[in-house]
């Protein structure tokens, strides 16, 4: 099976011998051919335009109802061409006083700004800790950051933070829904990670001896160096909290919801059998992350990639 | 050498001192603070209430031992039923989805044009919230309109009413699952195999070994941390699986009519938001993380001994 890959693909980069001002700009960026060890076949090829499809059609699917009308969403083949009905749908599901969808967006922005804001905070202050500065203890703190990543303690805490915002009367306040999330055990680990390849350890012991505070040097020095970490932190924070459901669900009613909360209120109420508004709304509340991945999509597949093998 | 300084210490050095001993404890005490208030704390209070008879709005609370537990586990069909639902869910969910995930990783470790926009192609379902994934794949797998009984009426097969049987509920719900995840599971493992040194390949082909070979032979076994990595976190994922279940209930708690598809998770919040019986979902909360724990190892066994025998 390799010979033939191997012979069927000789013949393509052989036969050009004028080298092309494009072709050869093209060259010079390794990054942008790949760097897998076997060319595509056809069946790699097909394979992954077939999931390409797959993992786009339901969004494309949705834009496609949002646009035109309930009637088209019943039966196999799919409808797929987008009508001139988006705009219309959504102005009527922003206009709904009982979906709240306005509300909920805001709610969900002032939620998933402070809380991204606080975890890229706390887990650069802690990143630098633990990877250049000695104290007592640390090895066993760090362990149970790790411990604190690798265990569920949402569903196991549930019950109890209820109980504890029943008593504070914090029931349907934002303040009940943004506390629990405002530390991230992975969120620690990486910056750690990141600080330790990014600060040599020079800088720091001469910031030292210039007569820097460590606090000095979290601000002037680590923070400058971590900027890259810390927007691809800040990505994957906030898409976590954005999509977040159980926890609001539990403490939010329908009257302050976050965003998912009023798609689920949209998307089940009795009153809104309509759905292309659901749809509608369903895509209003994927638009920001949306935007998010097509702007910064590199950083997150970065992100992505590099979290899991550190 | 600090017999040496210590009396010719100045303030100046003290205060660096101070800074050098003090500071790092400072830098990462919020992190520890509101771990030990949002973390370690209700994980306490839950081992309390799970032992108490305690209801929203009565203020006496009696010890009643492991009888919380007892109610689960003998007098509580559901809640052993949901175990059996969401252990269900998560083998429909996880196994294809761990495939598939390898094979598109493979794909994409090839010399590929454009590598970034694949990847992102791939990626794409992450973008779409849990909610958002339940609104758009209910209506895909609905019994009178669906897309999918659209198909099967087309080939001449009987509509089916997904929601109504227990295997064709975890079918649909485990599609939404695979659906979000597998792109960013395929994108860990294509990090873990862009580690693999190029050489090993290499050398296989000098061997004459064929690529299918050299995926199984050197691929695999090169990525078993990474499968164990993502396994565990499947295994968490899924067996708390909450949001999927319930857009396709309408987003109810129930699970459907006799609760073919209610998980563990959603009796849990069943049991706190419409009872509002703290000890008995305090204990629900403690047996889903036995249940969880178990799960892990049993997969960390079958995954460690399926790569100790090739």
């Amino acid at each position: 099976m390799s010979t033939a890959t191997a012979s069927r693909n000789v013949p393509t980069p052989a036969p050009r011998p004028a080298p092309q001002p494009p072709r050869k700009q093209r060259r010079k960026r390794p990054v942008e051919s790949g760097d897998g060890v076997y060319a595509p076949t056809v069946f790699t090829r097909i394979g992954l335009i077939a999931v390409s499809v797959l993992s786009i059609f339901p969004l494309y699917w949705m834009i496609v109802i949002a646009s035109t009308s309930t009637s088209n969403a019943s039966g196999f083949p799919p409808a797929l061409i987008p009508g001139g009905n988006l705009g219309e749908h959504l102005r009527q599901a922003l206009a709904d006083p009982e979906a709240n969808l306005l509300l909920g967006l805001r709610n969900s922005l002032i939620i998933t700004g402070i809380v991204t804001f606080s975890v890229v905070l706390i887990s650069t202050l802690g990143g630098f800790a633990f990877a250049k500065l000695r104290f007592r203890g640390s090895k066993v703190l760090m362990a149970t950051v790790l411990f604190s990543m690798m265990v569920p303690l949402q569903q196991l805490g549930i019950v109890p933070l209820y109980m504890v915002m029943v008593e504070l009367e914090w029931l349907d306040t934002l303040q009940a829904v943004i506390l629990p999330f405002l530390i991230n055990g992975f969120g620690i680990f990486m910056m750690r990670q990141y600080v330790e390849q990014a600060v040599p350890d020079e800088i720091i012991e001469a910031a030292r001896i210039d007569g820097a505070t460590t606090l000095g040097i979290w601000w002037r020095i680590v923070l400058p160096a971590l900027r890259p970490a810390m927007v691809v932190l800040a990505l994957l924070t906030f898409m976590l909290n954005w999509n977040e459901f159980l926890w609001p669900f539990m403490v939010l009613s329908g009257e302050n919801p976050t965003i998912q909360l009023a798609i689920r209120q949209l998307s089940t109420a009795t009153w809104s059998a309509d759905l292309s508004m659901i749809f509608t709304g369903t895509l209003i509340s994927i638009i920001p992350i949306a935007i998010l991945f097509v702007v910064f999509g590199r950083q997150i597949v970065g992100g992505i990639m590099e979290g899991s093998t550190k | 050498m600090t017999t040496d300084t210590a009396p010719r210490r100045t303030w100046r050095e003290r205060l660096s001192r101070a800074d050098m001993k003090a500071t790092p404890y400072a830098l990462v005490s919020p992190y520890f603070i509101l771990f030990a208030l949002f973390g370690l704390f209700p994980m306490g209070y839950t081992l309390y209430a799970s032992m108490h008879s305690w209801k929203l709005g009565y203020d006496d609370r009696e010890f009643v031992g492991l009888d919380n537990f007892k109610f689960l586990l003998f007098d509580y069909d559901r809640f052993n039923w949901s175990v059996v639902n969401t252990l269900g869910m998560f083998i429909l969910a996880t196994v294809p989805q761990l495939v598939c995930a390898m094979m598109v990783a493979n794909a994409l470790n090839k010399r590929l044009r454009r590598p970034m926009l694949w990847r992102m192609l791939v990626l794409a379902p992450i973008v779409t919230s849990v909610v958002a994934v339940g609104v758009i794949f209910s209506r895909i797998w609905g019994q009178e309109y669906g897309m999918v009984n659209g198909f099967l009426d087309l080939v001449g097969i009987e509509k089916i009413d997904w929601q109504a049987g227990r295997f064709s509920s975890w079918l649909a719900i485990a599609s939404m699952v695979d659906w979000r995840w597998m792109g960013y599971n395929a994108l860990i493992f294509l990090a873990a195999m862009q580690t693999i040194p190029r050489n090993l390949y290499e050398a296989a082909t000098v061997d004459g070994a064929s690529q299918r070979q050299q995926f199984w032979k050197i691929t695999v076994p090169q990525l078993k941390p990474v499968i164990i990595f993502t396994v565990f976190v499947s295994s968490v994922g899924g067996m708390t699986l909450f949001v999927e279940p319930m857009m396709f209930g309408s987003g109810r708690l129930g699970g459907g009519t006799d609760g073919q598809f209610q998980t563990t998770a959603m009796v849990l919040v069943d049991i706190l938001r419409t009872h509002g019986n703290y000890g008995i979902s305090a204990a629900a909360g403690w047996l889903l993380f036995l249940v969880i724990g178990i799960v892990a190892a049993v997969n960390f066994l079958v995954v460690n001994r399926i790569q100790g025998n090739k």
